[in-house]
């Protein structure tokens, strides 16, 4: 077992963790934060996205003693005093879900390319989402809805 | 109906989704995301061969293990099964079905369960299972389907002495004579690979028993309903001790449609240890646990006159069952068997199906289910016809088109409606051809990426289905479905649904349904589902059925409820029922408008029970039991445009422009949606995805590594258009929109990258269209 210290959503918490246990297994089974599913075993989904330091990650690519330290943002600590985030109500507004269980690491992975600027262009939003798969919505709403989330939050070109 | 020009209509606006709310915020109820106390770990023991015998098992290290409950075989668990495996779809009378058990000892496919393993946590019944030592003796497997129908063919099941499953015909040209009297015979015959299809959630099963003999089954499953009777059937409960409930379900498309290995091992189980019991299926194991699409062969033949007049259609399809006949395997390429004439008017028709066992993941519904198979071929042969004539391609096909509707089908249904001409004007109307071949005849010339548009007209039977057909078919099940309506004291609205969404979006749909219909606020209405408890029977959702029956469930229901009110109101009002209109939620007295009374108002009277008319029981609800007289028909027109690097073969989809008509749209941006990620699939299925086993039935393609699922960097927008011809079947006039994008893109986008290199004499290549397979078309053609 290693002790580890990470912060999940402003929330410090302090876990003894076995050197296998993956950062999403930490966050689903460890800490109940169930928002973050897992929906492959070879990292190429991104349902489990999330923010660890303010850039984006899949959770399952990650063991948790490697989290050691880290700020680690969720889909649960993405909405604020009962609004939600630009990028969640683009999803609403759009329709850019219909089952929701890519949604999550999708969300996730579009606040991290717009926060970085590179959500610039429909173009652009495509391929920096490639790491998200979505068997739902053919991606039309998702990429309208980040194309979106980007102007309302200043950082469209 | 009270949508009047005072109130606006729900119905036709986009309405956007209460579903939302929770999965924005990480608040899903998905099967996995549940933890009940005392929850013990299954995890399956499966064959690495796709054909062998156990010899032995050792299970001492594994029950040894840290954290191991049990770890049962096969012959272990033989006498829980108090029926076999369920196939509701004997297509023939002497269909062959082997048995075919959650556990076995002759493995048939590679993942065919041979053992479980529980422990307290997932991780240990991982590493436990790794310690079950099976001794296999391999057996010869056969994997492709007309390898399986060879002379001396490895067996799949030695016992049936023979692969072929059952063979099914429809005929009103047996003889073939109107082929004998054509101008122009074109037969081609085209592989359907196998499709996986990879809903993002993985399936997950939890099993939690109670204290009276009853369980609690959470599933990820598209038909809580049908799984209830068959798993009860399955472990010989009474119906009435198996609750099933369907919680937030991450995505089906035909692949949760079904009853399980796992569900009936995890009911088993967690009664026998008398604690929760829970599997979650990893990725890499769907590919080969949970069904697969398509795998057909088929041969279509079009025989026409000179000018292009259709006189027959014929299809002999051969399409892999797998190893075992799941819940509808059988019936799979027949919901596509009325359908080979297309949207064309063709007098003389004829179709086989043969289905054929082998090593290999069970096939079953996967979007579109036996439609796509049909457009597919019709479309590709449409354009071949074409070229055979000399014709145009719309032009022949605007030459077929039927154009009178109701329209009785050659294979013996009837279309309700439709305009075919109309989705191919818009079509082109937002297409711009012209400008597209003179692009097209610039790069010939110029050099570079290649551009070639394709098209596809299709229309397809869904709305499953009148229960009298269904059964003249041997589909075991009817085709209706339930809504009941309860109007509570306070005004607010309780719908439940028989149906069972799992992204499509009900809970916002109906809501507007009867929201409109009892002229409510949409907010007043709460719709519920997916819980054998709640909503104890329906028939859930699959081939784009929900709308067309549980919607139209919903609009009768609606419709008892009002007739009730107007009882009320009459007695209170000392009017006769016929003096009042019903508008805005409202009754009144014709011609005097003051005398009134509010739906909600009468809702808490009926609840009171004051003053009722004798007799009448106490209470605002109804049910209603729908079961549509006929299929609904949605159609449309699609084109696809694409661009191919000669060099590499790299065929990239750049336009997409889709005319549907699905009837009357309820929520446009919904029924959007399901356009889209039904095109989609369709177009993934043309350029991308394709399950392949090697000839000793290994799955090649077992993980989201070598299967391509497309990202957002392999497709463009969407262009859609629509038409409406509201079905003249149902009051509400809708049809349907699941899976008009999956039937009708695939064809779009082969004749599109076929048609990018018609000047280089290519006239054939096989889905998906990956760049190797482009290319290699381009050589030989050159050669």
């Amino acid at each position: 077992m290693r002790h580890v210290a990470l912060t999940v959503n402003g929330t410090r918490h302090e876990l003894e963790l076995e050197p296998r246990e993956l950062l999403v297994e930490v966050l689903r089974d460890r800490l109940r934060l169930t928002g973050t599913v897992v929906g492959c075993d070879t990292s190429s989904c991104g349902a489990c996205t999330v923010l660890v330091d303010g850039e984006s990650a899949k959770s399952c690519t990650l063991l948790g003693v490697q989290a050691n330290g880290s700020e680690i943002t969720t889909i649960e600590g993405l909405a604020r005093d009962g609004e939600l985030h630009p990028v969640q109500q683009a999803f609403h507004d759009f329709h850019a879900l219909q089952c929701g269980f890519c949604t999550p690491g999708m969300v996730m992975a579009a606040v991290s390319l717009i926060e970085h600027g590179e959500a610039t262009s429909e173009a652009a939003i495509r391929v920096g989402l490639e790491g998200n798969l979505c068997r739902c919505t053919g991606y039309h709403n998702i990429v309208a809805a980040v194309q979106d989330a980007s102007t309302a939050m200043g950082r469209a070109s | 109906m009270s949508a009047t020009e005072e109130r606006t209509a729900y119905i036709g606006a986009p309405v956007k989704r209460r579903e939302d709310a929770a999965l924005l915020t990480g608040r899903a109820t998905y099967v996995d995301n549940m933890f009940p106390p005392g929850t013990v770990s299954m995890v399956v023991v499966r064959s690495p061969y796709a054909h062998a015998r156990v010899k032995s098992i050792e299970t001492s290290a594994a029950k040894a293990a840290y954290g191991v409950v049990g770890v049962l075989t096969a012959a272990d668990l033989r006498d829980d099964w108090k029926a076999p495996m369920p196939c509701a779809w004997p297509v023939t009378e002497d269909m062959k079905s082997p048995d075919h058990y959650p556990l076995t000892d002759v493995p048939c496919y590679q993942g065919d369960g041979v053992a479980v393993v529980l422990a307290e946590s997932r991780a240990q019944a991982q590493d436990a299972a790794e310690l079950v030592e099976v001794d296999y003796e391999p057996l010869a497997a056969v994997a492709g389907v007309e390898k399986a129908l060879e002379s001396g063919a490895p067996l799949v099941h030695p016992a049936l002495g023979t692969n072929e499953c059952y063979v099914w015909r429809l005929d009103t040209d047996a003889t073939g004579q109107a082929i004998d009297e054509a101008d122009v015979v074109v037969t081609r015959t085209y592989f359907q690979p196998r499709l996986i299809p990879n809903a993002v959630e993985p399936r997950s099963v939890l099993a939690v028993p109670g204290t009276t003999g009853d369980v609690t089954l959470y599933s990820t499953t598209q038909i809580p309903h049908i799984l209830r009777l068959l798993a009860a059937a399955g472990l010989g409960l009474h119906e009435t001790k198996l609750r099933v409930v369907a919680p937030d379900v991450g995505g089906g498309f035909g692949s949760k449609l079904n009853v399980y290995a796992e569900e009936l091992l995890a009911l088993a189980l967690s009664r026998r240890l008398e604690r929760p019991v829970k599997w979650t299926e990893e990725r890499s194991e769907n590919y080969t646990a949970t069904i697969h699409g398509r795998d057909v062969v088929t041969e279509y033949t079009l025989a026409a006159t000179k000018d292009g007049t259709i006189t027959h259609c014929r299809a002999r399809v051969k399409a892999a069952m797998g190893a075992y006949l799941q819940l509808v395997t059988p019936g799979i390429p027949l919901l596509g068997a009325w359908i080979y004439s297309g949207p064309y008017a063709i007098p003389n028709y004829s179709v086989e199906f043969t289905g054929v066992f082998t090593n290999t993941t069970p096939t079953d519904a996967y979007r579109g289910a036996g439609r796509p198979e049909a457009t597919y071929v019709i479309e590709r042969t449409m354009d071949a016809l074409a070229d055979e004539l000399g014709m145009d391609k719309l032009e022949l096909r605007r030459k077929n088109f039927i154009e009178e509707f109701p329209a009785q089908l050659a294979s013996g249904l009837t279309i309700d409606s439709g305009d075919y001409h109309a989705s191919l004007d818009k079509l082109l109307e937002a297409l711009d051809l012209d400008a597209i071949r003179a692009e097209q005849a610039k790069r010939r010339e110029n050099g570079g990426a290649l551009l070639g548009v394709g098209f596809s007209t299709y229309n397809e039977m869904c709305g499953l289905a009148p229960s009298r057909i269904l059964g003249a078919i041997r589909y075991a099940a009817g085709g209706w479905d339930t809504a009941t309506i309860r109007c509570l004291p306070t005004g607010s609205i309780q719908v439940i649904t028989g149906t069972s969404p799992h992204g499509q979006s009900h809970e916002t749909s109906w809501a507007q349904i009867v929201a409109d219909q009892l002229g409510c606020d949409i907010g007043a209405v709460e719709v519920l589902h997916g819980d054998t408890s709640i909503s104890s029977i329906g028939m859930d959702t699959y081939g784009s059925r929900s709308l067309p029956v549980g919607g139209v469930a919903l609009y009768h229901a609606a419709e008892k409820v009002i007739d009730k009110a107007r009882q009320i109101v009459a007695h209170q009002l000392e009017v006769s029922p016929e003096d009042l209109e019903f508008a805005d939620g409202t009754f009144s007295v014709k011609g005097s408008p003051d005398k009134n009374a509010t739906l909600a108002s009468v809702a808490f009277g009926a609840w009171a029970a004051h003053d009722l008319p004798d007799g009448m029981e106490p209470g605002l609800e109804a049910t209603a039991v729908y079961d549509p007289p006929n299929f609904s028909w949605p159609a449309g027109a699609h084109a696809a445009v694409v661009e191919v690097d000669p060099e590499t073969g790299d065929a990239r989809l750049v336009r997409y422009v889709a005319v549907d008509d699905v009837g009357t749209v309820v929520n446009p941006m919904i029924v959007d949606g399901q356009v889209h990620g039904g095109i989609t699939q369709g177009i993934s299925t043309a350029l991308y995805e394709e399950g392949a086993y090697d000839d000793e039935g290994n799955l090649q393609t077992a993980n989201l590594l070598t299967y391509l699922v497309p990202s957002a960097a392999e497709l463009p927008s969407f262009e859609l258009e629509r038409t409406e011809s509201p079905s003249p079947t149902n009051p509400l006039g809708v049809k349907g929109v699941g899976e008009t994008g999956t039937i009708a893109s695939a064809p779009a986008v082969i004749n599109a990258v076929l048609d990018a290199l018609s000047h280089l004499g290519v006239k054939d290549i096989q889905m998906p269209a990956t760049p190797e397979r482009v290319w290699r078309a381009i050589q030989e053609a050159k050669s």
